[in-house]
């Protein structure tokens, strides 16, 4: 049986905000059913009380002071935006209804 | 004599001692790309007329004009990651290498070809096109550093940076028959590569002899205060790297790295390598690293999860691709992505999505990350007693164009010997140990214990002293 259904591809994609044709939607779920299946040979793994290892090398906070310093300028931050309006913000669509 | 088979080091002498001009070095390679990158495809971006100006800095990397991964942020230099998604982006800023670099008096040739956002083996996932090996132009080169391994034996640079999250240094510089250095986690900083797993990424040296590598983690290595995770310590330093007494050293041949699916020739090439080793005086003793088998199916679960939550950012808003023809917000971001990514990006942020959503966390990402414990405890217990280990770097050698694109399993599988030791966070080093019948190079890969890079170099150093498969060119 395929561990994971269309549907769920479907479901997937939309948490990912992707699309993608019938036709593809087919393939990912052959793929992916096939690539899951291989992944669950750790479930042959008795991982009980085990850590898990989210970095190889212990990462603690690292803190700086809240000081002022050069950064980039609202031009250059603007500067490779798709799109822009004359008084240097990013243009989006509209997300609030009013 | 020809330029562009000089070493960094022998062309640092040249410059230093002023029998070489900076200029020429350049000039003459410039030349070679326009003849051979045609076939090879290693670049994506030349960098401008601007790049010739006299450059600064006194060290031994003055004056060395070197190639970069194109996931690698450079100032005003168009940084694609081989995306669509990125198309025409130029960074505001260098990444901290970029800027050690200049500082140094690098001169930087372009930007190289590689999979899309690192994801893949072989260069075939660019969005852009596909490099071919030097060695033989029906097969690629490796990846996803594919066109910095590349333009590296082909004699396009004397050397490059790559970026290793999976291998993909150490694969593309074995199939290329060059020397790739995957370091520690966190010994040279993250800040302005482009992110794909963060807890495994990490940028190294592509390059001709070991010596040149050390030469270059001289000047990309130590603490960022711009990279949370880049560890305390000062740069290394070249000579020390290199110096480490070989005789006497213990060295391990974990036994999962020799089993089946190692082709015959790439193994004979690398017991040839183990014996040289032993020449040189190391005593090599049979380990086991017994969670090996599933190194693979914890790296893509790992790797696709953070990758997952990495290229959430390219939303169309500020940079890179926007769609056009959306109705809101949400299709906006759909089209953009859709439109943007491969096929392989694609894959990936699907299968991280997947593991990390609510019902599978736990049975996909956070087993993945138990078991990466594991492993990670495997190599605690063999460098009890060895100070590294010689695996071969891949299955096999490079393989033919089109031959595992239909199969994204399989060529996941060509990872199987690199991956281990990303997941464990320890350096590991590509060498060239020989060719196979049809003339296609070997690599051995040495790995070692966390920020003890001088050991693995000095071995390589040591190996490269009385062999000389480095020294062969491809007949381009």
């Amino acid at each position: 049986m395929e561990k994971i259904s269309r549907s769920e591809v479907l479901h997937v994609a939309r948490l990912a905000r992707l699309e993608f044709t019938p036709q593809e939607v087919e393939e990912f779920t052959h793929q992916l059913n096939r690539i899951i299946e291989y992944m669950d040979q750790l479930k042959e793994l008795d991982t009980e009380g085990v850590e898990p290892t989210f970095h190889a090398l212990a990462q603690t906070n690292v803190m700086r002071d809240d000081q002022a310093k050069p950064s980039l300028s609202q031009e250059e931050a603007l500067a490779n935006a798709p799109d822009r309006d004359e008084r240097g913000f990013f243009r989006v669509p509209r997300i609030i209804q009013g | 004599m020809e330029l562009h088979w000089l070493t960094v080091k022998e062309a640092g002498e040249l410059l230093s001692r002023g029998e070489l001009g900076w200029r020429e070095l350049f000039l003459g390679l410039r030349e070679r790309i326009d003849r051979v990158d045609p076939r090879v495809r290693a670049y994506i971006s030349l960098a401008g007329d601007d790049a010739i100006s006299p450059p600064g800095g006194k060290g031994s990397l003055s004056g060395i004009p070197l190639a970069v991964k194109d996931n690698i942020c450079t100032k005003g230099l168009e940084t694609t990651c081989a995306s669509k998604i990125l198309k025409g982006f130029r960074p505001p800023y260098d990444a901290t290498v970029i800027e050690r670099l200049k500082t140094a008096g690098c001169v930087l040739l372009g930007k190289t070809n590689l999979d899309e956002f690192a994801m893949g083996s072989s260069t075939e996932n660019s969005g852009l096109f596909t490099t071919h090996n030097p060695w033989d132009l029906g097969r690629v080169p490796g990846g996803s550093s594919g066109g910095s391994a590349a333009a590296v034996a082909a004699g396009e640079c004397l050397a490059a940076l790559g970026s290793d999250t999976g291998g993909s240094i150490r694969q593309p510089a074995a199939f290329c028959g060059v020397v790739g250095l995957k370091p520690t986690y966190g010994r040279v900083s993250r800040y302005g590569l482009v992110a794909f797993a963060s807890s495994l990424d990490q940028i190294g040296p592509i390059c001709r002899t070991v010596e040149d590598a050390a030469l270059i983690m001289e000047v990309i290595s130590g603490y960022d205060p711009k990279d949370s995770t880049s560890a305390p310590y000062p740069p290394l330093n070249a000579h020390e790297l290199l110096s480490k007494e070989v005789k006497g050293m213990v060295v391990g041949l974990p036994r999962e790295y020799y089993g089946e699916g190692l082709d015959p020739q790439v193994r004979e090439a690398v017991m040839e390598g183990v014996r040289v080793l032993e020449g040189l005086g190391c005593r090599v003793e049979e380990v086991s690293l017994p969670h090996t088998p599933y190194a693979v199916a914890t790296y893509y679960l790992v790797a696709t999860a953070e990758a997952s939550s990495n290229l959430a950012r390219y939303d169309g808003v500020r940079y890179g691709l926007r769609a056009v023809g959306y109705e809101d917000l949400y299709e906006m971001y759909v089209k953009t992505r859709s439109q943007g990514f491969g096929e392989e990006v694609k894959r990936r942020i699907m299968l991280g999505t997947y593991a990390l959503s609510a019902g599978y966390y736990d049975a996909y990402y956070l087993k993945a990350q138990r078991v990466r414990t594991l492993i990670r405890g495997d190599f605690e217990r063999v460098f009890e007693t060895c100070e590294a280990l010689v695996t071969p770097t891949s299955p096999t050698p490079a393989f033919r164009i089109g031959e595992r694109v239909q199969d994204p399993l399989t060529m996941y599988l060509s990872d199987i010997y690199t991956i281990s030791a990303n997941l464990a966070g320890i350096p590991a080093i590509s060498i060239p140990c020989g060719f196979t019948q049809e003339g296609l190079p070997v690599g051995l890969q040495i790995m070692g214990r966390a920020f003890d890079e001088a050991t693995i170099l000095s071995l390589g150093h040591a190996y490269q002293g009385v062999t000389d498969w480095h020294k062969k060119t491809p007949p381009l």
